[in-house]
């Protein structure tokens, strides 16, 4: 096991590298000057542009100021915004509280509606239960989050004033937000725990199992749903992108103050040195935690260890 | 040679009492079958038949405001209300659904035009080729979802055409995984071998011999795909990123019902019902698509 961790963690180096010179990219594969982006709309005097290129360093090549970025960025230096002055780091870390929390919610809300659609739908093959749940998940599957998330707080906000429509802190801020995020995941749960349970109450050690005597209830428990959460697993590892990408645009319909909203606003300010800050940290932790996942599903599932 | 072997065929099935079927017809039959996707085969075509005919389908403009009937409810007049201009919401959900359609399929041809070929180049050759175009996919794959199209956007400008470019670059790499797949699949085959003996052209070997297997997988994956684009462009748009208003995008309605929420419901409902019910069908359709086209279920 400590093989494969290593090994994984090493795997995954390279391609933190090149997220980190995509990213780097991002500011000069922008039509214009650099410089001239920094200084947004303002006016400015040439002799003050041409300063401010010699700071930025871009007279020298590219590969030199790539070099540069990276340094920074390994001792936590990811520049500054543009709109605001202050450290990129500084900016995305305050709102990392607020990510996480959205986060680990919707994938509550995701992997219990997910299991419980899927479970049903399996268990009562072709009978309307079945059919009612694939509905859900299939409609679920179709619809926009951020309209999702607004019919939610016309009804629940709006109407009955059950939550609040915004902001962030507190537990009944954040149902809404995770409701609306983690139903929209839990649909292509649903359909996924929905063909694996199926698939293992085929397996030969179900049918031992229910030919020893064991009664249907412990059948399932012991043998069906374990394997089905292999698949939870998998798959959130997969949702995990439709659920951070989704947070991005739910934190923006809630005002929630996410990393999410930090980026969009950045892109609409066109702040870049905070675009490439955030969509370098988003990029980070979407590695690591499918990092996690893998680790996690050969931890659950012997098989995949001796491969 | 090549006309014996036909006329025994055809002969062969005239013996039998059966037309030989033509793999489309056979494709459509088993899609005909499923009712699910003949379900949202028939809500799409009605669609894009409502969106073709929108001029003639309503009395207003999608641009067209009337001050004096701002914000009206869902009525005889304004079937589904109106918003803070006065424009017809119906009016500009059906106009609505002509740029929403359009964006889902122009993105998925971006996609495909991008991917299929990166996959044929990369598995038909393998090797180097193959490594570092897997290797570009892989590193497009790790920004996750919208997040590669947020930062296209980033870069080229907000606007729809840059959205669409956004969202059909960032599917690509899909395209490019399930296109070398295939491909490496088809590569080994017999007829790929004679094609290499009687001296064919690897270009024409990839085009006539190769792609054609691709064809089936890039059908059900650009069906699904389409779904996702709308889903995704409007998205886009919603955020500011796509289609501004008044352009009556789909999602750009969404973002312009934002502040009317409480005093108009019908702005946000129908635009997301629209969206809904496009996305459904399609889905309907692809997942029937993939049952028909799969070999296995045959």
């Amino acid at each position: 096991m400590l093989q494969l961790v290593i090994k994984r963690l090493l795997l995954a180096i390279p391609t933190m590298a090149a997220v980190s010179v995509l990213v780097f990219l991002i500011l000069h594969l922008v039509p214009g000057d650099p410089a001239i982006i920094f200084f947004g709309d303002q006016p400015v005097t040439p002799q003050r542009l041409e300063q401010v290129r010699r700071q930025m360093g871009l007279h020298r090549p590219l590969a030199v100021q790539y070099l540069d970025y990276a340094g920074g960025v390994l001792r936590g230096d990811l520049g500054r915004s543009i709109h605001q002055g202050t450290p990129v780091l500084e900016e995305v870390v305050s709102r990392i509280g607020s990510s996480a929390e959205l986060a680990a919610a919707a994938f509550g809300v995701a992997a219990v509606l997910g299991l419980a659609l899927g479970l049903l739908s399996a268990l009562w093959r072709s009978t309307w239960v079945d059919a009612a749940a694939m509905l859900v998940a299939l409609t679920g599957v179709s619809m926009p989050v951020f309209w999702l998330a607004a019919m939610l707080i016309y009804v629940f906000s709006l109407q009955l004033a059950w939550f609040p429509a915004s902001g962030f802190g507190g537990l009944n801020r954040l149902v809404l937000p995770a409701v609306a995020l983690g139903f929209v995941s839990s649909a292509t749960l649903a359909r996924i725990v929905r063909s694996s349970v199926l698939e293992v109450l085929w397996q030969p050690y179900v049918t031992t199992a229910r030919s020893k005597g064991l009664g249907e209830s412990t059948v399932v428990r012991r043998h069906v749903l374990k394997n089905a959460f292999i698949a939870v697993i998998t798959v959130m590892g997969l949702q995990l992108g439709t659920l951070l990408s989704g947070a991005v645009i739910t934190e923006t319909v809630f005002a929630r103050p996410g990393v999410g909203k930090l980026l969009v606003d950045a892109i609409l300010n066109k702040d870049f040195p905070l675009v490439q800050g955030t969509v370098l940290f988003v990029a980070v932790v979407y590695i690591v935690v499918n990092l996690l996942v893998d680790l996690s599903y050969a931890y659950l599932d012997p098989r995949i260890r001796f491969e | 040679m090549h006309t014996s072997i036909r006329a025994s065929a055809s002969s062969e099935a005239a013996v039998s009492g059966l037309r030989p079927r033509s793999p489309g017809r056979e494709v459509l039959r088993r899609l005909m079958r499923s009712k699910s996707a003949t379900l949202g085969g028939t809500i799409l075509v009605l669609l894009v038949a409502t969106a073709l005919a929108a001029p003639w389908l309503t009395p207003y403009e999608p641009l067209e405001m009337a001050p004096a009937e701002r914000l009206q409810p869902p009525s005889i007049r304004h079937l589904l209300g109106t918003d803070v201009f006065g424009r017809d919401l119906f009016t500009r959900i059906l106009f609505g659904a002509r740029i929403s359609l359009q964006t889902g399929l122009v993105s998925v041809t971006i996609a495909i035009s991008i991917g299929v070929p990166l996959g044929l180049l990369s598995g038909f050759y393998g090797g180097t080729v193959d490594r570092l175009l897997m290797r570009l996919v892989d590193l497009m794959l790790t920004f996750p979802g919208i997040l590669l199209a947020l930062v296209i956007v980033a870069i080229l400008g907000p606007n729809l055409l840059n959205a669409m470019l956004a969202v059909g670059i960032s599917a690509s790499p899909i395209y490019a995984r399930v296109v070398r797949a295939t491909v490496l699949a088809a590569k080994t085959q017999t007829y790929v071998e004679a094609a290499h003996a009687i001296g064919c052209a690897n270009a024409r070997i990839m085009v006539r011999h190769i792609l054609p297997s691709t064809v089936a997988p890039i059908i059900v994956l650009g069906t699904l795909g389409v779904a996702g684009a709308i889903i995704a462009a409007a998205a886009l748009s919603y955020l500011g990123l796509g289609a501004r208003p008044p352009e009556p995008e789909w999602g750009a309605l969404l973002a312009e019902s934002r502040n009317y929420l409480r005093v108009a419901w019908w702005l946000t409902t129908f635009p997301g019902l629209a969206i809904m019910i496009a996305v459904l069908s399609i889905n309907l359709l692809g997942d029937g698509l993939r049952d028909a086209l799969d070999p296995r279920t045959q």
